[in-house]
């Protein structure tokens, strides 16, 4: 049953004119929009049932693009790339750019990931906020963020990508910094934003080249001509769009933000931070499948990247405390794996958009079900203070261990399906031929076994293993430093769309899987591939990996669950002391970057008053002929100034006359 | 209406009888000057639209509402003006900040002399407003002056009213920043004088010698002499921009100047100096322009990330928007001078997104200040929970400032960055990283002023009034259609960039995919 298959050359679909249900797809954007400018403008009229409208505009956009899907689904398969133009947004002669929407079956999914997924995420806010005075701002910035992320996947060229790309960053950065009260929430908003920015400029001179190249930013002219280009500048653009992807995908080396973006409220860590936004880099890659196609390079470090970013991602989710640190890591790796899958080319582009959807489910199940485990222990995140919560949460455990379950990769669970793909695929790397299938492949089988160790670190510290909190009763931990906690279940608007995640992160793979539906599905838009043969039998693959796997759970289940969890953090390895550091990343850019930035800020700045202005300053001084210079100045000799200047104006003329310039 | 209706004299003349209405207010009248002023400004508003609608935008590469008339004929020159695309907009740009200036004049400048002097009721601002409305006609004069020495006189006589404007109104500071930059701006303007008349000396004379339709194309010079006449241009429109190295005298003026003074100066009036290298620098010196642009190129880099870090490193809030201009000017004139159609219209583009960009951050940042007394980013904090809607609106007018996709600023950025790549590709991604800085400079003020706990020495504060969000209102409105639909402005700049690139004779940039199809047919 799995095989992995190499990509022969097939013609691209043309996209042919959007009608019926398909031509009304930017309600998709506009329903969000209207939410978000009625909840902002509405201002406190709005605030007792503001987060209803949020809701429902988000529901909305579901609605719409399940009805669109539908259609979509009603179509021949050679039909199903669709264009909706909508007007001529930049006319700027020879630089012109039409807003327009590309419906095919890549955008459709990621459009139903976003609305169902973010639905089910607004519904669990209105009970999770519930207490914060600012709720409807929150849920206005939550539908602008749909909005946004919709336009993303939907446009039909890189210049309106960006508006989206932009939005979400946005979005972002208005959600991480929602509690800015906290300096530190307002610190990690900006840095997000600034290190999105740095590839943002990736992908503003990939766009400038893309124009220089084509004379136009639309896919269907870009893609459909991309083979046209030299390699050299095929090369280019794939490095300089992925350096905009690393950024908007928190891939090495602008992983940075990410962590720190956990300062943002556990709901907008599910939505953007694990399911979607974060995902947009590899939808990118992905997008420009045919520009990477020609462009062997810039494709092997798309791969490179997603596999430091893999391992980087495990390492540092075995060392964090914080659960939400700890599942961030998580997500980076867990998109490394993606990126990997991208960096594979045509083989490799379905897998990962794949696992791009079963992670959405599991990783944002999680993350709510994190939210879940924090609203019953006041808030805090510190694992090593969790312990033993299953018999108090039973839904948050249950719906949790789906998604601990999938994401290790156990059979049926959609992960399993899903990673699976990738780590053969890499096994098939290059045709199966050189270095490449060997350390690809094993990179991610190994990251398999890591990303089983802490993700059961994660699972059995939070819910097994002795309480090591008080219930203030005298039952749990004793230590008098223990915090006293009164878990309990959190109500049913969070706890559902929890079961309904769960259920997806049980059976979404399996049902994706079948028949190869999902990979048919996408191939209007990644192509028809061939069956290859990986460097292992693919029996083997998927056996070592489980073993992997259990190995990973075994050592967690001896270290968390069956022996006593510290409450502090034990000196550790140096690996682990590096780990918890997130290896250094934040010391690594200020000695790179933000130092030199500030002292060449300070320099200019000094130099500016000094060197720039001095010399001015000094000149009029000189002009003057007076000691006392700019006191006197000062004093309204302005008359002086300009009877010398007009002087000196009459001397040139003079000059030019005289010597008849 | 008849076609030859003078509109454009028309709108020169109605803020200047304006002005003369309020100075000539009686004493009891006189505290009705600014209702008078807003007035008059809102007329001039309602003027310059129905104007615009006899613009004829399929020809906007024409000098329209033309009109002419003999002034000095022994010297050559004439009251020449007329409007293309650009002119249009600019001048649409300033009668649309001249009334939200006055507006949020409203509660500044107290009838009380900054040096505690009370002086007789409503006299101050009855001059202050009078000021404003003068600069507004010499500002749309300039915009649309087709004779050099008109244009010449303007340029001068500009600086009158913003003297006074800073030097009797502004902060305590206000003398020197006054004659700073009047020194300035003076010694561009004379530098220019050279110019102009040696540029009369070489065209074809006569009685309308200074015409610049006459001129274009007629002047006969040596080509040192034509690349010295340029710089002299040149040179008084980069102090007025104004460029690294000549732009320290901005924020010493931003600093000390009335923030409605400032949202005319940067946002209006330092447009003439790209306006200027635009219309007259290009049309007039092709050779020379085509000469010098390597190297204003490099300086327009310079600008964009010079501007940028100072930006960082300021710590009062009216420098730091100076700054952030430096860069923002940088890159108008990058567009200019990389002489592409795609960045002649971003640059034609930006010059009025930038009006609105910074006329908000200006303003809003004066309310601000007129809350807490202060203009120091460090003595704010955590006022977004004190006030909501001023801290909103600070952050859009910033997130515009940063050329975010959605609002206007986004589009002309964008297309003097691509447009620029096509002719100088490390230029382009050398000011590229502006973007970072941008977003830098504006959310690191966000952050310091914004946001983390509230500070607890701060004055009571209440969040922004009535008339204050009808000051910011249409700024934002007018961010927001420009950046969904910015075909509106677009229209009127495409033509014109395309006219400058002929005067130049500069082919425009072709993409290279399709030049290796034709070139080699492979």
């Amino acid at each position: 049953m799995l095989t992995t298959d190499l990509l022969t050359a097939v013609p691209a679909v043309e996209p042919t004119a959007a009608t019926g249900v398909l031509a009304a797809a930017w309600l998709l954007i506009a329903l969000p929009m209207l939410g978000a400018a009625v909840l902002l403008l509405g201002g406190a009229r709005t605030d007792r049932w503001g987060h209803w409208i949020g809701v429902l505009a988000s529901g909305a956009a579901f609605v719409v693009a399940f009805v669109a899907w539908l259609a979509m689904i009603g179509l021949p398969a050679d039909e199903r790339v669709v264009d909706l133009h909508l007007f001529s947004w930049i006319p700027a002669g020879a630089f012109s750019v039409d807003a327009g929407l590309r419906l095919d079956p890549l955008s459709m999914s990621f459009v139903l990931l976003v609305t169902f997924v973010g639905t089910l995420i607004h519904v669990y806010s209105v009970a999770y906020m519930e207490h914060d005075t600012s709720r409807r701002r929150f849920f206005a910035y939550l539908n602008l963020f749909v909005a946004a992320m919709l336009l993303l996947v939907l446009a039909d060229s890189y210049v309106l990508l960006f508006v989206g790309w932009e939005g979400v960053g946005l979005a972002s950065y208005l959600l991480i910094g929602f509690w800015n009260h906290e300096t530190a929430n307002a610190v990690a908003a900006k840095k997000a934003f600034v290190a999105n920015r740095v590839g943002d400029l990736g992908l503003i001179v990939a766009i400038a080249l893309i124009f220089a190249t084509f004379g136009a930013t639309d896919f269907t002219t870009v893609l459909g001509e991309a083979g046209g280009a030299s390699e050299g500048v095929l090369t280019a653009i794939g490095l300089l769009l992925l350096l905009g992807a690393t950024g908007k995908s928190a891939q090495f080396p602008l992983q940075s933000w990410l962590g720190d973006a956990m300062a943002g409220p556990t709901p907008v860590s599910a939505l953007i931070h694990a399911a979607t936004m974060v995902t947009a880099g590899v939808y990118l890659v992905v997008r420009s499948g045919p520009i990477y196609d020609g462009a062997p390079t810039a494709l092997l470090v798309v791969a490179i990247v997603g596999a430091i970013t893999l391992m980087f991602g495990a390492i540092v989710g075995s060392a964090k405390d914080d659960i939400k640190k700890a599942l961030a890591a998580s997500t980076m790796s867990q998109i490394g794996y993606m990126m990997l899958g991208a960096g594979l080319g045509p083989i490799g582009y379905a897998f990962a958009i794949f696992h791009l959807l079963t992670h959405g489910f599991f990783k944002a199940g999680m993350f709510l079900g994190a939210g879940s485990v924090m609203h019953g222990m006041d808030d805090t995140v510190d694992m090593r203070r969790f312990g033993g919560l299953s018999a108090f949460m039973k839904v948050t455990w249950v719906t949790f261990g789906f998604g601990w379950l999938a994401i290790l990769g156990v059979p049926p669970f959609s992960g399993f399906f899903s990673k699976d793909k990738i780590i053969e695929s890499a096994f098939a790397m290059n045709g199966g031929e050189g270095w490449q299938p060997w350390v690809f492949g094993l990179t991610a089988m190994i990251g398999a076994g890591i990303t089983a160790f802490y993700m059961s670190r994660l699972f059995f510290m939070t819910f097994h293993g002795k309480q090591r909190w008080s219930d203030g009763h005298g039952g749990g931990a004793t230590d008098p430093d223990a915090p006293v906690r009164h878990p309990h279940e959190s109500p049913a608007l969070m706890t559902w769309p929890m079961i309904i995640l769960a259920v997806g992160s049980a059976g979404l793979g399996g049902l994706l899987a079948a028949g190869s539906s999902f990979t048919t599905w996408l191939e209007p838009v990644t192509g028809h591939v061939e069956e290859h043969e990986p460097v292992l039998a693919v029996p083997v693959i998927t056996v070592t990996t489980l073993v992997l796997v259990a190995v990973g759970v075994a050592l967690a289940w001896r270290q968390y669950w069956a022996s006593a969890v510290a409450v502090v953090p034990p000196h550790g390895s140096l690996l682990t002391r590096a780990a918890r550091k997130d290896l250094y990343q934040d010391e690594v850019n200020d000695a790179l970057l933000v130092l030199p930035g500030q002292v060449a800020t300070r320099s200019l700045v000094y130099g500016d008053r000094t060197v720039v202005d001095g010399a001015f300053t000094g000149l009029a001084r000189g002009v003057v002929g007076l000691g006392a210079g700019l006191r006197r100045l000062q004093n309204g000799l302005v008359r002086s100034y300009a009877a010398i200047m007009l002087a000196g104006v009459v001397v040139l003329v003079a000059v030019v006359l005289a010597f008849g310039i | 209406m008849p076609a030859q209706f003078p509109w454009l004299t028309t709108l020169i003349v109605v803020p200047l009888l304006g002005a003369a209405v309020v100075w000539a207010l009686p004493g009891a009248a006189r505290r009705h000057a600014r209702p008078v002023a807003i007035g008059v400004a809102l007329v001039e508003l309602v003027l310059a639209v129905v104007a615009a609608l006899s613009f004829d935008t399929s020809q906007a590469g024409v000098h329209q509402l033309a009109e002419k008339a003999a002034w000095i004929p022994s010297l050559g020159v004439s009251y020449a003006v007329g409007v293309d695309g650009v002119g249009l907009a600019l001048v649409l740009l300033s009668v649309l900040l001249t009334p939200l200036v006055l507006l949020a004049a409203w509660r500044e400048h107290p009838d009380v002399h900054p040096d505690g002097l009370h002086v007789e009721g409503g006299s101050r601002i009855r001059h202050y407003v009078a000021l404003i409305l003068v600069l507004e006609a010499f500002m749309v004069a300039v915009f649309a002056a087709r004779d050099v020495f008109f244009f010449y006189v303007l340029f001068e006589a500009m600086l009158i009213p913003v003297y006074f404007m800073i030097g009797a109104f502004g902060g305590a500071g206000r003398r020197y920043a006054a004659v700073k930059f009047l020194l300035f701006s003076l010694a561009g303007g004379l530098v220019m004088l050279v110019g102009v008349i040696t540029l009369y000396l070489h065209g074809p004379r006569g009685d309308e010698g200074f015409l610049i339709d006459n001129l274009v194309g007629n002047v006969s010079m040596s080509t040192t002499t034509q690349r010295l006449v340029f710089l002299a241009f040149f040179i008084a429109f980069a102090i007025k921009a104004p460029m690294w190295p000549v732009h320290t005298w901005l924020p010493d003026t931003a600093e000390q100047a009335p923030v409605g003074t400032s949202v005319l100066l940067v946002g209006v009036l330092d447009k003439v100096g790209t306006f200027g290298m635009l219309t007259l620098c290009l049309p007039l010196f092709p050779e020379a322009s085509r000469w010098a642009a390597p190297v204003i190129i490099v300086l327009a880099v310079i600008s964009i990330l010079y501007g940028g870090l100072l930006a960082i490193g300021q710590q009062d809030l009216m420098r730091l928007i100076a700054y952030t201009s430096v860069s923002h000017f940088g890159f108008i004139v990058l567009g200019i001078f990389a002489f592409t159609s795609v960045s002649v219209q971003g640059s034609s583009l930006y010059m009025v997104n930038h009006g609105l960009s910074t006329g908000a951050l200006f303003l809003v940042a004066g309310f601000l200040v007129a809350r807490s007394g202060s203009a120091r980013i460090s003595d704010h904090g955590g006022l977004q929970k004190v006030v909501p809607v001023l801290a909103g609106t600070f952050l859009v007018a910033g997130l515009s400032a940063l050329s975010l996709p959605g609002l206007s600023t986004f589009v002309s950025e964008f297309l003097v960055l691509v447009g620029t790549f096509g002719a100088y590709k490390a230029a382009a991604v050398v000011a590229a990283f502006g973007v970072v800085l941008a977003a830098l400079y504006v959310l690191l003020t966000y952050q310091r002023a914004f946001t983390g706990p509230v500070r607890d020495d701060l004055p009571p504060m209440k969040d922004l009034t009535l008339r204050e969000r009808w000051v910011v209102g249409p700024l934002i409105a007018a961010m927001l259609v420009l950046g969904f639909y910015p075909a509106l402005a677009l229209d009127l700049v495409r033509e014109p960039a395309s006219v400058t690139l002929e005067q130049v004779g500069v082919d425009d940039v072709t993409p290279t995919l399709a030049l290796s199809v034709d070139g080699s047919d492979q």
